[in-house]
């Protein structure tokens, strides 16, 4: 029996679905999972994860907690809810997912390297510093941070001078940008909700 | 008595009948040929006036025999309803007009056809006499149940609620059965209607266990006899007229008289020794029987393991031990309800020794049968049982507890899983008697060329097994019930759920099928009605299922008779016993009137009154044959009138046509065909006969079991006797016909037509 079986003794148990119904949105429906698979089989990107639905929820149910939180799979998700729809348990599976790519990310064992997850931190980050997103720097980021650089930049040019010319799109932008009315009211909110999160995982002993 | 004989025909001219037939032509056939004394036409006989038509001819004219020439023998039944007399019907309407297209091109064969069904029902009514009961019959109120279960006692409480009397026996002790042992029942209600979907709904939770008020209500009932510790040494009789010696353990004998049994033998665990690989004989490995024990010992407290007595953390359920299954020593079928059971005993630990006890139910094929199904399972979920698709490789041991290996299906890999407990699922096998059929059943199982062969070793094998009998009938076919499947009671889930094939005995609860507890009672409860209908009807001397309300029963010509045997073998509810002198024994309330005796008796010795050999073989020579360059074929349909015929009916109604050569039979039973018809028939000069009946072998679906079987088997025997006439053998088919082969019936007539027009006209037409 090889030693990744020999790890596997301990599984089978409440302890990591246990753990996703405290910390994870919606992770309380995890049990409810009958195994099915029409998630799986609705999911248009179904065959480009390398865990689908189905299979993450049964691997919370067999314990393995560290493939389920490092797996790339939740944040491969594009929200296109064909899974909440067609799942005859109703579980409200696109929501889970998310609620999953969250989580890990809070822990910080999330794929570094994966676009989606890389993405939604450099909107992040763009959306916190003026409170509204430059959508100019946040393409210019997303062809040199996460995309070929130059490369993919050459790609979009003809689009980019027709937004100019269009006036969609304002080159002066790049430098700072505007800010809505009252960032600092807005961080305010952001700060106030991060203490009531932390408190919320402190108490399930996240 | 031929003299009191008096002969009344009337023809219906409703339904388009008179505008697309010759009415004065038929009712000249019906006086010149078919020899009616009087014959008188209406344009609506199943109207009130047309009734009183017919009754006025049987009160005030004294007609004994009438021919009702209107609709099918299957349609206006009620108002055609006349038990005092002898009566036939010719098909005019589904068998003639119905079947056949209104052009002038058809107009002649389309009266032919008409003219002869006349011939054939008056030849038919004329060797009829009025079926009488035999003056055997009794009413006999008081009902056996065998078993003190669940399904005993439920049957037991409903049949005294209708009034009727009970001895209920049961081999143990005490009552209860399997039931009283558990800690708690299988839920039998879904979520209450508007309950939504959630994660913390209000779902169904195992009930608490009312095994002992139903035991006190037996005890306190004053229409039911209760016998403990003992069991049946003794049966025999008819329904009606059962006899049974109720035997004590110390030896002591009553004998009691019933009008029906109910058989409520229940079941036994599947023997888990052999799962050795499942870790059976490891203390901390239980069955879900033993369980039941270790919850109810436990009380509301916390479970423990049978090795130490530790408090359970972790329990892992193996679904299907031993069972759904081809290995050999397995049990072949899936129990059913097992995963049920699983779920219900998962929850036990969740109760009782806390939320986080770890329950594990790895399973094959999750089954959640019965009203709350779907909605446990999703009860178990809530509560965090943890279910997973996975094959069980092993069970191993090392000090206490147990190592599940199993194979997660989902996951496509390998695990190993360690619990303080492992629960095997184990199948239900049925407490069922010997088979009386266990050889044929066997043989027929077999090739039928080899089945001569392996008879002997086949016998030898069934008779090194000993299984108690449970009945002791002292009929000639046997001690005890039949099985269907896998060892499980007789009963048939298509044409009869409850009947078995011996007349007034019925099998209910588990030893029928694998049940739980409230299918047991809703079973027994249907049991109890039909052992109660039974001895009613046996009191009235009229049949059982589906034949109800046949008074008409078989006898013999005795002086005729050769002792062959053949019926006393060949009927399928075994209801013919031989006398002192080695003559056939007709137990007519056992009889279910199908005429498998008849169509078996070489020497043509057996008939009913209102069914023969001359009612069928008188028609047959009755149809008028068309000489052999008229271009006019006889094909004779022999139709089983429990499918093929209304499968004939309903074509005709869906306006498909039927082939104006046909002359379409009914008959009780295709079993109770008799070789006579065919060398006839053909002698006759017919051009082809089709025989219909309904699909046989393991998955037979002849309202009387056996019949379609045995005709297919004389059939086999007809290609000699057309060789000897010089004849080909493909004029003579047997077919299997469902009732809702309502396009493919016709079909096969008109396929008959086609072989005719091949080999051509018989030469037997004079």
């Amino acid at each position: 029996m090889s030693d990744m079986n020999t790890a596997m003794i301990e599984k089978y148990r409440n302890s990591f679905l246990s753990e996703v119904e405290a910390n994870v949105e919606e992770g309380e429906w995890v049990k409810m999972c009958m195994q099915c698979g029409v998630c799986a089989g609705s999911c248009p990107l179904g065959n480009a994860w390398e865990h689908t639905p189905q299979k993450i929820f049964m691997m919370i149910r067999a314990g393995k907690r560290d493939e389920v939180l490092t797996s790339d799979s939740m944040w491969m998700c594009t929200s296109c809810y064909n899974c909440i729809v067609r799942c005859p348990r109703e579980l409200p599976i696109t929501h889970i997912m998310h609620g999953l790519a969250h989580y890990a990310k809070r822990l910080g064992i999330a794929p570094k390297e994966q676009p989606t997850a890389k993405f939604a931190q450099l909107f992040w980050d763009n959306l916190m510093k003026k409170g509204r997103v430059n959508e100019l720097k946040l393409g210019v980021d997303l062809y040199f941070k996460v995309g070929e650089g130059m490369k993919t930049a050459m790609k979009n040019k003809d689009i980019g001078l027709a937004m100019w010319k269009a006036k969609r799109l304002n080159p002066m932008e790049f430098f700072g940008g505007h800010s809505i009315k009252d960032v600092s009211g807005l961080h305010k909110i952001i700060a106030k909700a991060q203490e009531l999160e932390e408190a919320r995982i402190a108490k399930h002993g996240g | 008595m031929a003299d009191d004989k008096k002969f009344a025909g009337f023809i219906c001219t409703g339904c388009g009948i008179g505008d697309r037939l010759d009415a004065g032509q038929l009712e000249a056939v019906a006086k010149r040929e078919g020899k009616m004394a009087t014959c008188q036409q209406h344009e609506m006989l199943c109207s009130k006036d047309g009734v009183q038509l017919i009754r006025n001819a049987i009160d005030t004219d004294g007609a004994t025999h009438i021919m009702i020439a209107a609709c099918s023998r299957r349609a206006k039944v009620e108002a055609f309803n006349f038990t005092d007399v002898a009566m036939s019907r010719a098909n005019l309407r589904e068998g003639v007009i119905w079947a056949r297209p209104n052009t002038d091109e058809n107009q002649e064969t389309t009266q032919d056809m008409a003219d002869d069904y006349i011939r054939m029902a008056c030849a038919e009514v004329k060797f009829m006499t009025k079926p009488h009961a035999s003056g055997e019959q009794a009413l006999n109120k008081t009902i056996l149940v065998v078993g003190g279960g669940v399904t005993g006692m439920t049957a037991a409480l409903e049949t005294a609620a209708a009034g009727f009397s009970v001895h209920l026996v049961e081999k143990t002790g005490a009552l209860g059965g399997w039931a009283a042992k558990w800690h708690k029942r299988i839920p039998t209600r879904a979520a209450a209607d508007g309950v939504l979907n959630g994660t913390n709904v209000d779902l169904p939770m195992p009930m608490d266990n009312d095994v002992d008020a139903m035991i006190a209500a037996v005890q306190g009932s004053d229409k039911i006899t209760v016998h403990l510790n003992s069991t049946i040494t003794k049966t025999s009789g008819a329904p009606g007229r059962f006899s049974a010696d109720i035997t004590t353990e110390s030896g002591s004998t009553a004998t009691e008289n019933f009008g029906a049994i109910i058989q409520a033998s229940g079941w036994k665990a599947f023997d888990a020794s052999g799962l050795t690989y499942l870790g059976s004989a490891n203390a901390d490995v239980v069955t879900n029987v033993e369980l039941e024990a270790l919850a109810k010992a436990a009380g509301d407290g916390p479970i423990k393991r049978p090795s130490d007595g530790k408090e359970v953390k972790s329990v892992v359920f193996v679904q299907n031990a031993g069972q759904n299954s081809k290995e050999e020593g397995h049990l072949p079928y899936h129990s059913g309800i097992g995963d049920l059971v699983a779920i219900k005993q998962a929850m036990y630990f969740k109760a009782q020794n806390g939320k986080d006890c770890d329950t594990t139910i790895l399973f094959d094929n999750l089954r959640t049968p019965g009203a709350a199904g779907e909605d446990f399972y999703r009860s178990g979920q809530q509560q965090m049982v943890i279910f997973s698709k996975g094959k069980v490789n092993e069970v191993t041991s090392a000090g206490n507890g147990a190592s599940v290996s199993f194979k997660d299906q989902i996951l496509d890999e390998d695990v190993k899983l360690d619990a303080d407990l492992v629960v095997l699922d184990l199948g239900m096998v049925p407490n069922s008697g010997p088979n009386p059929y266990a050889v044929t059943d066997e043989l027929e199982k077999l090739p039928f060329q080899e089945r001569d062969k392996h008879k002997a070793e086949v016998e030898a094998k069934i008779a090194s097994v000993t299984i108690e009998s449970i009945l002791n009938l002292d009929y000639r076919q046997g001690t005890d019930l039949p099985h269907l499947v896998n060892g499980f009671t007789d009963s048939h889930f298509i044409c009869f759920p409850y009947e078995t094939r011996r007349s007034g005995i019925y099998a209910a609860g588990p030893v029928r099928r694998p049940m739980d507890i409230k299918q047991a009672q809703d079973d027994a409860t249907g049991a109890a009605m039909k052992a109660i209908q039974a001895a009613v009807n046996a009191g009235q001397g009229s049949a059982a299922h589906p034949r109800v309300g046949d008074l008409s029963f078989p006898s013999f010509r005795k002086e005729g008779c050769t002792q062959c045997k053949r019926c006393t073998v060949e009927c399928p509810f075994g209801a013919i016993n031989e006398d002192e002198q080695r003559y056939p024994q007709f137990n007519e309330s056992r009889c279910r009137r199908c005429g498998t005796c008849m169509g078996a008796c070489p020497v043509r010795v057996i008939s009913f009154e209102n069914y023969s050999i001359d009612t069928v073989g008188q028609q047959i020579k009755n149809v008028d044959m068309p000489d052999e360059f008229s271009e006019k074929p006889r094909i004779l349909v022999l139709a089983c009138e429990n499918d093929a015929y209304p499968a004939l009916d309903q074509a005709a109604m869906s306006g498909q046509e039927i082939s104006p050569w046909a002359r379409i039979i009914p008959v009780r039973c295709l079993g109770s065909v008799s070789l006579s018809w065919v060398t006839d028939a053909m002698n006759s000069g017919y051009d082809g006969i089709v025989m219909m009946g309904c699909q046989r072998g393991a998955d037979y679906q002849c309202h009387f079991v056996r019949g379609s079987t045995m005709a297919a088997e004389r059939m086999m025997k007809v290609g000699d006797t057309l060789q000897t006439l010089n004849l080909e053998p493909e004029r003579v088919i047997v077919h299997e016909v469902a009732i809702t082969d309502i396009e493919r019936a016709p079909r096969l007539i008109k396929e008959m037509e086609e072989v005719v027009e091949k080999v051509g006209m018989s030469p037997f037409k004079f």
